[in-house]
C-alpha cells in the first residue's frame, strides 16, 4: 500500500437525482485498505448508483470524490481503472461470441504481440485455479456456451487478474446470485484471503448470512441513504432487516379499503408460476388490489405476462375470466408508440369501441382523450401533440389511461412507477384504489415496499415462486424482507 | 398560404412535385410536343407500380424486416392462371380475375405460413418462395394459351378523354387503402406493429392475425396487378412482373413511407410511380442510354431514402 493507511475510495456528501427522482441524497461511503465492506438495502435504496460512482460509470450531481488520499475531480471509468478500481457488475459483462481468453485480454491492453492468446488463456486459468479450485472451464470455451454460473466465474476470476496494473478495490455486485452453494463458498473464501493480503472488497449481497459473515463493516442503505454503517459484528439478521426495512412510522391508507372490502366476490384470475413445485396459486377477485412482491427479476414480471397470453389464448394452470390491459414499466420497450398522438397512444387499446361501423371515430378518439386527460391530469395544451412531448410521468399516465380506458376488468400493472415522480405516483395511487372500488381487478408487481400499502393481499416471489402468501393485516415490510432475502428460512 | 405551408409537410408532396418537375423538364426539351400523351401514357403504367406499391407499402410498415421480395414471380404466375382461366373467352374475364387474386392470396398466405411457422425472416422467405413460385410459373405456363380475351384486353387499354379507365379505378382503390390505413381498425394495427410490435402485442393487437392479413392482402394485390399486366400487354409471360420487385420498393419509399416502419402514406406511391415513370420517359426522350437509366434510377432511390433519414433526425 503506498499511502499508507489512507481509504482506498471515500465519496462525501454525493448525490444524484435522475429526472426528479433521487437516487442519492448525501451519501458518504469509504473503503478502508484491507477491509470488506458489505452493503445492503432493498431495491432502489441506491446501492447500484453509488457503486456506480465508486467505479467511475457515474458521476455524482454534487459530492467529492477522493481516492488514495487525493481528491479525483475528473474521475472516470479508465481513472478508476488506472487507481487500481473494479467492478464485477450484476449484468454479465463478457462478451458472448468470443473465448474465455480473449474476454480476458478485453481487460488487459498490455497483452499484445504474438502468443497474446496464450499468455491471457495462462493468465485467466491460473486465477480460476486460485479462486475456484477444480473448475471445469477452459480458456478457450466460447463464452456464449458456458452456463450462466460458469460465466459469473469467468467474470468475477477476470476482475482479479493482474499483469502490471494495481489492483487495490474490487467491487462485487452479488456475485453468487448464480453460483451453487459450494462454488460460491470457494469464492467468499477467496475474498476473504484476498482481504487478507491488505486489498480491498466490497460485497453487495442479497443473502444477508453472506454479509454478515464474510464482511468487516456493513453498511445499510435506504431511500438513497446511509442509515447505519457499523462493524459486522455488531449486527445480527434481524437488526440488519430493521435498519433496511425502516422502523419509523409510515401512513396507511389500509383502514379506509380494509372496510370497504365486500366478502365474495367473482373470482378474476387465478394463476400458477411455472416453476412453483407446490400447490400455491395467485388467487385475484373482482375489486381486489393484489401485489406482487420481491426483489427485481424473480418471476413477477413472467407471472403477469403469462396471465397476460392466457386471456387470449387458454394456457395450462391460469385461469383468466375477464378482459385483461397491461400498464408497461419499461415505457419505451413495452408501452410507447413514439409516431402518434397522446390520444392515438391512449386509442390503440379500445379501437374496437371507437369504432362507427367500419371507420375509428375521430371525435369518439378525441372524446376518450380528454376524459382521460381530465381525469388522471396528463399536462399537455393539446392531446394531438406527439406523445414524446410529455414528459416521463405523464407519459406513463397516459399509458394508466390506455388501460384504464379500454373494457378491461383486469389491469396488470408491471412495475409501472419506475423513475415517476411522487406527485405522479399518489394521483395514480388513489385512482386505482378508486377503480379497485367499482370492482376492478389489479395486479400489481412493485419493486418499491411502500406501494404495497394500497394493496390487499401480497404474493412474494423468489426464483420464480411464490415463497409467502400475506393478507394485509399481516403484511409488514419486515415480513416482505424476510421471504425474499430467505436463505436460512 | 396556411394551407399551401401545411401541404409542404406532408411526406408525399415531394414525389409529386418531383414527378411535375420530371415531365416539365421533358415538355421544355421536346418544346411542348406530346406533352397530353406523356401523361396518359405515365398514368396507364403507373397504375400496375400503384396496385402493387399499396401492397408493399402495407408490408413494409410493419416494420423493420418485413418486405415482400415474392412479388415478381407472384405476377408472372398470376398473370398465366388468369389468361388459363379466361382461355380467351370473354365471358370467362371475372371468373379469371378472381383466380389471380385467390392465386396471389394463396401465395401471400403461404409466404405468412414460411414466416411464422419456421421463423425465417420474411426477405429470406418471400425470396425463397418467389423461387418457388417461378419454377411452378415455368413449368405450368408452358404451351399454354397466354393471350388474353379480346375483351379484356380492350379494357386494360380502354381511355375515356385521354383518360385511362383503370387510373380512374385504382385512385378509387387508393382511396380505399388510405382510408384503411389511417381510420380503420385494421391500418391502425399495422402501424402499431411497425412503430413497436412487443407494445402493440401488449396493447391487446392481434399481431399475428394482422400480420397475416397484411401479407395476404400484399399477395392478393399482386394477383390482380398480374392478371391486368397480361390484358395490357396482351399476353402473359413468366417475366411480366421483373421489374416490380425494385419499382415496388421504391414507390414506398420514394413515397414518404418510413422504411423503419410505423408510418405510411397512401398518396405518395402515386406521386411516386409516376415519378418514375415519367423518370424513364424523360431519359429516353433526352436519348441516354439503358445503363445510364438504371444507374440514374438507383442513385434517386439511394438520394430519397437518405433525405427521408435526415428528415427523421430532426424529430
Amino acid at each position: 500500500m503506498p499511502e499508507g493507511n489512507a481509504d482506498i475510495i471515500r465519496l462525501n456528501g454525493a448525490e444524484k437525482h435522475f429526472g426528479a427522482v433521487r437516487a442519492l441524497g448525501g451519501v458518504d461511503f469509504h473503503v478502508g485498505p484491507g477491509e470488506c465492506v458489505g452493503l445492503v438495502g432493498h431495491n432502489g435504496a441506491g446501492k447500484s448508483t453509488l457503486m456506480h460512482m465508486v467505479a467511475g460509470t457515474l458521476t455524482p450531481d454534487s459530492g467529492q470524490i477522493g481516492v488514495h488520499g487525493g481528491i479525483e475531480a475528473n474521475y472516470s471509468v479508465s481513472r478508476a481503472q488506472q487507481l487500481g478500481i473494479r467492478c464485477v457488475f450484476q449484468e454479465l459483462s463478457l462478451c458472448p461470441n468470443l473465448s474465455v481468453a480473449e474476454n480476458t485480454r478485453i481487460n488487459h491492453a498490455s497483452l499484445r504481440g504474438f502468443g497474446w492468446r496464450r499468455k491471457a488463456a495462462d493468465l485467466i486459468a491460473a486465477k480460476l485455479d486460485e479462486i475456484f479450485p477444480g473448475h471445469s472451464i477452459s480458456p478457450s470455451d466460447i463464452v456464449g456456451d458456458l452456463s450462466i454460473g460458469r460465466r459469473q466465474m469467468v467474470e468475477v476470476a477476470r476482475a482479479f487478474t493482474v499483469i502490471q496494473d494495481r489492483l487495490d478495490l474490487v467491487i462485487l455486485d452479488e456475485p453468487t446470485s448464480s453460483l451453487d452453494s459450494h462454488t460460491a463458498g470457494q469464492l467468499l473464501a477467496f475474498v476473504r484471503r484476498f482481504v487478507a493480503g491488505g486489498k480491498s472488497c466490497i460485497l453487495i449481497s442479497h443473502v444477508l448470512g453472506e454479509v454478515l459473515r464474510n464482511a468487516d463493516r456493513i453498511v445499510v442503505m435506504r431511500d438513497g441513504k446511509v442509515v447505519v454503517a457499523d462493524a459486522a459484528s455488531a449486527f445480527d439478521r434481524d437488526r440488519l432487516v430493521t435498519a433496511m426495512g425502516g422502523a419509523e412510522a409510515r401512513q396507511r391508507i389500509a383502514a379506509e379499503i380494509a372496510a370497504a372490502k365486500p366478502g365474495a366476490s367473482p373470482l378474476r384470475v387465478r394463476a400458477r408460476p411455472a416453476a412453483q413445485k407446490d400447490g400455491t396459486d395467485l388467487v385475484a377477485c373482482a375489486g381486489e388490489i393484489i401485489g406482487l412482491a420481491g426483489l427485481a427479476g424473480h418471476g413477477q414480471t413472467d407471472l403477469l405476462l403469462a396471465i397476460f397470453a392466457a386471456a387470449s389464448h387458454a394456457r395450462a394452470g391460469i385461469q383468466v375470466t375477464a378482459p385483461v390491459a397491461l400498464v408497461a414499466g419499461d415505457r419505451q420497450a413495452d408501452g410507447i408508440f413514439p409516431q402518434w398522438s397522446i390520444a392515438q397512444n391512449i386509442g390503440i387499446r379500445s379501437l374496437a369501441r371507437l369504432r362507427n361501423r367500419l371507420l375509428i371515430s375521430p371525435q369518439r378518439e378525441a372524446e376518450l382523450a380528454q376524459f382521460w386527460q381530465k381525469k388522471i391530469g396528463i399536462r399537455t395544451p393539446d392531446m394531438n401533440n406527439n406523445i414524446f412531448s410529455l414528459s416521463g410521468g405523464n407519459q406513463q399516465k397516459a399509458l394508466f389511461a390506455r388501460a384504464l380506458g379500454s373494457d378491461a376488468e383486469i389491469v396488470l400493472m408491471d412495475d409501472p412507477m419506475r423513475g415517476v415522480d411522487i406527485g405522479t405516483k399518489l394521483e395514480v395511487y388513489d385512482l386505482v384504489r378508486e377503480e379497485a372500488g367499482r370492482g376492478r381487478t389489479f395486479l400489481w408487481y412493485t419493486t418499491e415496499t411502500e406501494e404495497l400499502d394500497n394493496c390487499d393481499h401480497v404474493y412474494v416471489f423468489k426464483n420464480g415462486r411464490i415463497v409467502a402468501n400475506l393478507r394485509r393485516d399481516e403484511l409488514t415490510e419486515e415480513k416482505i424482507i424476510q421471504s425474499s432475502f430467505g436463505d436460512a428460512a | 398560404m396556411a394551407s399551401v405551408k401545411s401541404l409542404l409537410t406532408k411526406p408525399w408532396i415531394w414525389s409529386f412535385l418531383g414527378a411535375l418537375l420530371v415531365w416539365l423538364a421533358t415538355i421544355v426539351f421536346t418544346g411542348g410536343y406530346g406533352a397530353g400523351g406523356m401523361v396518359t401514357a405515365a398514368l396507364s403504367l403507373a397504375v400496375f407500380t400503384v396496385i402493387v406499391g399499396v401492397g408493399q407499402m402495407f408490408v413494409i410498415t410493419l416494420g423493420p424486416g418485413n418486405v415482400d421480395l415474392s412479388l415478381p414471380a407472384n405476377i408472372g404466375l398470376a398473370s398465366a392462371v388468369a389468361m388459363k382461366v379466361m382461355d380467351g373467352n370473354d365471358s370467362m374475364i371475372a371468373v379469371g380475375l378472381l383466380a389471380a387474386l385467390a392465386c396471389g392470396a394463396a401465395i401471400g398466405a403461404a409466404n405468412y405460413l414460411l414466416i411464422w411457422a419456421l421463423r425465417i425472416p420474411p426477405i429470406i422467405a418471400t425470396l425463397s418462395a418467389s423461387f418457388i413460385i417461378q419454377s411452378i410459373d415455368i413449368s405450368y405456363g408452358r404451351g399454354l394459351q397466354i393471350k388474353p380475351p379480346p375483351g379484356f384486353a380492350d379494357f386494360a387499354n380502354w381511355q375515356v378523354l385521354g383518360i385511362p379507365v383503370l387510373a380512374i379505378l385504382t385512385v378509387l382503390f387508393t382511396v380505399g387503402a388510405a382510408i384503411a390505413l389511417q381510420r380503420m381498425v385494421y391500418g391502425r394495427s399495422v402501424l402499431a406493429i411497425g412503430q413497436n410490435i412487443r407494445a402493440a402485442w401488449l396493447a391487446g393487437v392481434n399481431v399475428g392475425r394482422i400480420r397475416f392479413l397484411t401479407y395476404m392482402l400484399s399477395g392478393a394485390l399482386g394477383g390482380i396487378d398480374g392478371a391486368l399486366l397480361a390484358g395490357y400487354f396482351r399476353g402473359a409471360n413468366v417475366d411480366i412482373g421483373n421489374e416490380y420487385l425494385l419499382a415496388s420498393i421504391a414507390v414506398v419509399v420514394i413515397g414518404g413511407t418510413s422504411v423503419a416502419g410505423g408510418k405510411a402514406n397512401v398518396p405518395g406511391v402515386w406521386g411516386a410511380a409516376l415519378f418514375l415513370v415519367l423518370l424513364l420517359t424523360m431519359l429516353n426522350t433526352f436519348g441516354v442510354s439503358a445503363g445510364v437509366r438504371l444507374l440514374l434510377t438507383g442513385l434517386i432511390i439511394v438520394g430519397v431514402i437518405t433525405a427521408a433519414g435526415g428528415q427523421k433526425a430532426l424529430r
